[in-house]
């Protein structure tokens, strides 16, 4: 059997994957990249919508090649119709991007190439293998059918939602159900959408999660829908809802659609811990995402960043160890934890709202000054009229 | 369990859902291992109904 010798295996070559092999060769270590699918970034199950100021927190500079759209707004909606639009006439909002993530995530992988790391594509990580001692000392893969082992000091696992590099380390990345989100989306053409806003709509269209409308120009736009499956109707899918939605809006009369994909996320608030001895989850693999609006490519961009500084560091003192790596665990949870909580309260409490009170909310929303769409600014809103749908979490707004 | 291949669109959603970790995607194929205690939740989550059990 072929073996490989490296210091550091990533498994998976998506945002978070690319991120820690970027750093992990910038410092000096000898980088294995591991990608199961023949191409990086397709296909596709995302949106590929982004706000922008995490970019530069990561060290990303935006380049035109992965910019589709440079978004005016946001609209927010209830089933109803009531709308709250923000735009350029609010001073100082902050709107984001609409990326062309195939052309990302190669960019990303390609970073992590230039600094030195090595790609191995149509490789798929099949296990762990351990020592005699127990502890993890590389993977097993399948590169193009034939079985490979790679041996490393240590594995960061960036193989998304599916997550099984974890589990198969004996990390439990299992989710309860009402953590899950399943998505569907088409790449739809015809459309009579507004060019430069980002559309999310919420309420019974979409239970426990909601339908987004991202356009990609040239009256072309992804429209897709999350749902918590235990929330849908007996025998109702995702797909029911969102062809429900689509044939209910007159905007997609000659609506035609070019790409079907689909897609999960986690709603939790991230893994109780994401490292263990010799071992390493970034990104949806950590199940840190975003539990309200299912963003996840900027924590990917910085737990991958994370991992990948703190590989660094063990490999100075040749210590891999769980405690090692624990300053991983501290630098995500400090950056990000307390949002990651507060919005999975707020999902679970969300998702028991209906219509009428989703459209009230939105009205309160219209009515304020928020000058940024986020979750925190929506929620200061809320608290103010409906104090029970923050209760047992008010301190982190 | 058993996949309808007009319907499955290789989302993965399934595999990290599973709570036995009893799903493997490689490729376009789904392989089942006999981990799988048939609790139904990949089939009640898949958004195009692509599951069903044998
Ligand atoms: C429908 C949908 C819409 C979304 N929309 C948005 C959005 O608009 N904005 C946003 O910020 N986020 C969005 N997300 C979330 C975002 O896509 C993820 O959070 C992000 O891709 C996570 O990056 P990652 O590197 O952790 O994992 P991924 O991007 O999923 O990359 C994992 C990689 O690992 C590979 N892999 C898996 N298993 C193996 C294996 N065994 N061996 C080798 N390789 C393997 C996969 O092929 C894949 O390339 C969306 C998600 C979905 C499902
Ligand atoms: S969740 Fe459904 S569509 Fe996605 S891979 Fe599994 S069977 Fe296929
Ligand atoms: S039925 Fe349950 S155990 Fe079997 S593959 Fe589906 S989710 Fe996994």
């Amino acid at each position: 059997m072929k073996t490989i010798k490296c210091d550091i295996v990533v498994v998976g070559a998506g945002p978070g994957g690319s991120m820690a092999a970027k750093f992990c060769a910038a410092g000096g270590l000898d980088t294995v990249l591991l990608e199961k699918k023949a191409e990086i970034g397709a296909p596709l199950r995302c949106a590929e919508g982004v706000s922008k100021k995490w970019l530069a927190e990561v060290g990303i500079e935006p380049d035109p090649v992965w910019i589709r759209g440079d978004m005016k707004g946001a609209i927010i909606k209830s089933p109803k119709g009531t709308a709250f639009q923000l735009d350029e006439s609010k001073a100082g909002s902050e709107v984001g991007y609409v990326l062309e993530r195939h052309l990302f995530d190669k960019a990303l992988a390609k970073d992590a190439a230039e600094a030195g790391a090595k790609i191995m594509m149509r490789t798929s990580a099949t296990g762990v293998i351990r020592g005699a001692d127990g502890k993890i000392i590389g993977v097993k893969a399948k590169q193009m059918g034939e079985e490979i082992e790679i041996l490393a000091k240590a594995v960061v696992a960036a193989d998304g939602y599916e997550s099984q590099v974890g589990r198969w380390a004996g990390i439990d990345t299992t989710l309860k159900l009402s953590d899950i989100d399943s998505c569907i989306q088409y790449r739809m053409c015809n459309l009579d959408v507004a060019p430069d806003f980002c559309e999310f709509v919420i309420g019974s269209v979409a239970p426990g999660g909601y339908v987004w409308i991202f356009p990609k120009g040239d009256g072309v736009a992804n429209v897709g829908i999350g749902v918590m499956g235990s929330l849908c109707k007996k025998g109702a899918d995702a797909k029911y809802y969102l062809d429900k939605f689509i044939a209910e809006d007159p905007r997609f009369a000659k609506a035609q659609c070019l790409e079907i994909m689909g897609g999960f996320v986690s709603t939790c608030p991230g893994l109780d811990c994401a490292v263990d001895d010799n071992i390493i989850l970034v990104g949806d693999a950590a199940r840190v995402i975003d539990p309200i609006t299912g963003g996840g490519i900027c924590h990917a961009c910085r737990t991958g960043m994370y991992a990948g500084k703190v590989l660094v560091e063990c490999a100075k003192k040749n210590d891999f160890s769980k405690e090692a790596l624990m300053p991983y665990e501290k630098m995500w949870r400090d950056r990000m934890e307390d949002k990651l909580f507060r919005n999975w309260m707020a999902k679970e409490r969300l998702a028991t709202l209906d219509d009428d009170v989703i459209d009230d909310l939105i009205g309160m929303i219209s009515g304020s000054d928020i000058k940024e769409v986020n979750v925190y600014n929506i929620l200061k809103v809320v608290k103010e009229k409906y104090p029970q749908v923050v209760e047992g979490f008010e301190d982190l707004i | 369990m058993k996949v309808d291949e007009n319907k499955c669109l290789h989302c993965g959603g399934c595999v990290g859902s599973c709570p036995k970790n009893a799903i493997f995607l490689n490729d376009f194929v789904l392989e089942f291992n006999d981990d799988c205690i048939r609790c139904g939740i990949c089939a009640r989550l898949c958004p195009v109904d692509a599951l069903s059990m044998e």
